[in-house]
C-alpha cells in the first residue's frame, strides 16, 4: 500500500511504540499511588510533559494532557468561554473552515449566547490578520483560528494574529492539529495563549493529544472526578500514550529541519504532476502551505469514485466529497475557499509523509491521471462540457 | 466489513453497458451535480416494444456507478412494462444491498430509467398504453 493519508493519522515511530511499550509490560502502576512503582509511572508523565513543552517552547505545567485534539480544542474554547462570560464578554472570532471539534463547540456556544464572529477566507484558505483585527470588539474574548487546514494545507499567519490578539488584550487559541511536529512551532514567539495537538497527527499514539495553556488562564474542567493534571482534567493518565506522545513529538520536531524541505519538495513533484491533469486546480496556498498536503480538484468526476479506484491500485487518499461524508453537501472548507458544489464533489487530498519515495509519488500521478480519465469517460457532466453544452469552471 | 457488498464493487469495478447509443429511442438524465450524482441512460427499442439495447453514463460515487450498471442488466431485453415497474429496491437488492446513506443511488437508476421511459414515449405516441 502506498498510504497517503497522513493528515487522518500516521503509522506510529518506532521510537514511540518502544517508548511506551514499558509502561504497559512492567512500569504500569497508576501515577497516583503513592508506592515506588506508582511514583515511577509519576515521573514518566512529568518527564513527558517537560520533552512536550520544550518542544513547543513552553513551561511543563502550561501542559495538558487529553484524549487527544477534539478535546483540546473543546477545552480551549470552554475555558475562554468561561472567562469570557465572567467578564460579561460573550464574542468568539473565528474563521470559516476550522475542523469541526471547533465549529461545533462554537455552536454549542451560540446556544448558550455567544455571538460568533466566521471570518471568510480568501481562494486559497488565507485568513486576513486585518479581518481579524477588524473584528475584534470590547466584548471579544477569544480568537481561535486554525494554525493549517485539515483539508487543504493552507498555514495561517498566526504570529500577526498572536500578536495582534496579545496588543488588544483578547486570548488566542490555534487548533495545531494538523501544524504540530510538521512545522517548527514556538507558542512565545507566536504569542499563542491555547495550543491543541493530537499524538496521532505525528506519528504519536490515537487517543492523546494536548492542550497548551498559558500560565495565569484558568481552564476550565470538562471532566470531573479527581485531581489529575492539577485538577484540570480528571481521569488516570494515560501514561503509555503520554511518554509515547514525547516520543514521538521529540523526534519529529527535532527531525523538522531535515524532513520538511524533503517533504516539500516531493510535494511538490506530486503537485506538478497532477496540476498537469486538463481541467483541474490546487486547493489551498501554493507557499503557505504544509509540507505534506496536496488537494486538488478535478471537474467531471466525483471524488469517491476516485478513492475507491486509487484504492485498488494500492493507493490510500482521502477526499472532501459529500458521499465520502455521508451528507449531501460537500467540505465546508472547499465551499469556504469559493469551489463550487459540482467541483468540490471531485475533490482528492493526498497526505505525505517523508517515507514515500520518488517512484511511488510517480506512481500517485499516473494512477490518479488513470483514475480522472476513465472516470471522465462515462461522466455526463464531462460529455456536456467537451460538448460545450456547459461551460467548464476549472 | 467492507463498506460495499462483494456485488456493488464487481458492478463498480467492472460496469456493465457504459456508454452511449447514437440513435436511441429514449435519452433520460436524472440527479445534479450539485448533489454530486448524474445519470443518464439510453435505450434502444424495437417494434416489439422490447429494449433491445441499453448504456449508461454516470458521474457519481461507486454505488451510483454500480446502480447504474446493475438497473442496465436488469432492463436489457426485457419488454418497457417491466422496465416501467423497476423499483430502486429491487435494483439495490439485486447488488445485495446499499448502506443507507446511499439507497438515493438506486433511486437515482430507477428514475433514469422512467426519464428515458418518458422520452421513448415522448418520441413515440402511439406507443403508450395505458
Amino acid at each position: 500500500m502506498i498510504y497517503a493519508d497522513n493528515a487522518a493519522t500516521t503509522k506510529m515511530s518506532q521510537t514511540a511504540i518502544e517508548a511506551m511499550l514499558p509502561y504497559m509490560q512492567d512500569c504500569y502502576a497508576n501515577p497516583s499511588s503513592l508506592y515506588t512503582a506508582g511514583q515511577e509511572a509519576r515521573d514518566a508523565v512529568e518527564a513527558a510533559r517537560e520533552t512536550v513543552a520544550r518542544c513547543i517552547g513552553a513551561e511543563p505545567r502550561e501542559i495538558i494532557f487529553t484524549s487527544g485534539g477534539s478535546e483540546a480544542d473543546n477545552q480551549a474554547l470552554l475555558t475562554a468561554a468561561a472567562i469570557g462570560k465572567k467578564a460579561g464578554k460573550r464574542h468568539i472570532v473565528s474563521d470559516a473552515i476550522e475542523h469541526h471539534a471547533v465549529l461545533h463547540t462554537l455552536k454549542k456556544l451560540e446556544q448558550d449566547g455567544f455571538d460568533v464572529t466566521y471570518l471568510p477566507v480568501d481562494g486559497s484558505g488565507i485568513v486576513k490578520a486585518e479581518d481579524v483585527s477588524a473584528a475584534l470588539r470590547d466584548d471579544t474574548c477569544l480568537v481561535t483560528i486554525m494554525y493549517a487546514n485539515n483539508e487543504i494545507g493552507t498555514i495561517q499567519p498566526i504570529a500577526e494574529i498572536g500578536r495582534l490578539c496579545r496588543e488588544r488584550g483578547v486570548l488566542f487559541h490555534t487548533d495545531a492539529v494538523q501544524a504540530i511536529g510538521h512545522l517548527s512551532i514556538d507558542v512565545q514567539d507566536t504569542q499563542i495563549d491555547m495550543l491543541s495537538a493530537s499524538a496521532h497527527k505525528f506519528r504519536g499514539p490515537k487517543g492523546v493529544g494536548f492542550l497548551y495553556v498559558k500560565k495565569g488562564i484558568r481552564p476550565a474542567v470538562l471532566i470531573e472526578g479527581g485531581a489529575q493534571e492539577r485538577g484540570r482534567r480528571a481521569g488516570t493518565e494515560n501514561v503509555p500514550g503520554i511518554v509515547a506522545t514525547a516520543a514521538a513529538l521529540e523526534e519529529a520536531v527535532s527531525a523538522i529541519a531535515t524532513t520538511a524541505p524533503a517533504i516539500t519538495a516531493m510535494r511538490d513533484r506530486i503537485i506538478d504532476g497532477l496540476s498537469a491533469i486538463p481541467h483541474s486546480a490546487l486547493s489551498g496556498d501554493r507557499m503557505c502551505r504544509l509540507p505534506g498536503n496536496i488537494h486538488l480538484c478535478f471537474e467531471g468526476i466525483e471524488g469517491e469514485a476516485l478513492l475507491l479506484l486509487l484504492d485498488q491500485k494500492g493507493i490510500a487518499a482521502s477526499s472532501g466529497s459529500a458521499c465520502t461524508s455521508g451528507s449531501l453537501d460537500p467540505s465546508h472548507v472547499l465551499l469556504a475557499i469559493g469551489r463550487p458544489h459540482d467541483v468540490a464533489h471531485g475533490s482528492l487530498r493526498l497526505t505525505i509523509d517523508e517515507t514515500l519515495t520518488e517512484k511511488e509519488a510517480d506512481c500517485i500521478v499516473q494512477a490518479v491521471k488513470d483514475t480522472v480519465s476513465y472516470l471522465r469517460g462515462f461522466s455526463p457532466i464531462w460529455r456536456d462540457l467537451c460538448e460545450g453544452k456547459a461551460a467548464f469552471i476549472l | 466489513m467492507a463498506l460495499y457488498s462483494e456485488t456493488v464493487m464487481d458492478h463498480f469495478l467492472n460496469p456493465r453497458n457504459v456508454g452511449t447509443i447514437e440513435d436511441a429511442d429514449g435519452v433520460g438524465q436524472v440527479g445534479n451535480a450539485r448533489c454530486g450524482d448524474i445519470m443518464k441512460m439510453y435505450l434502444k427499442i424495437d417494434d416489439d416494444g422490447i429494449i433491445t439495447d441499453v448504456k449508461f453514463e454516470t458521474f457519481g460515487c461507486g454505488s451510483a456507478i454500480a446502480s447504474s450498471s446493475m438497473a442496465t442488466t436488469m432492463i436489457k431485453g426485457r419488454p418497457v412494462a417491466e422496465a416501467a415497474a423497476l423499483t430502486n429496491k429491487a435494483v439495490a437488492e439485486a447488488l445485495d444491498g446499499l448502506p443507507d446513506y446511499k439507497m438515493h443511488c438506486s433511486v437515482l437508476a430507477e428514475e433514469a430509467i422512467k426519464s428515458a421511459l418518458e422520452d421513448y414515449y415522448a418520441k413515440h405516441p402511439d406507443k403508450r398504453k395505458e
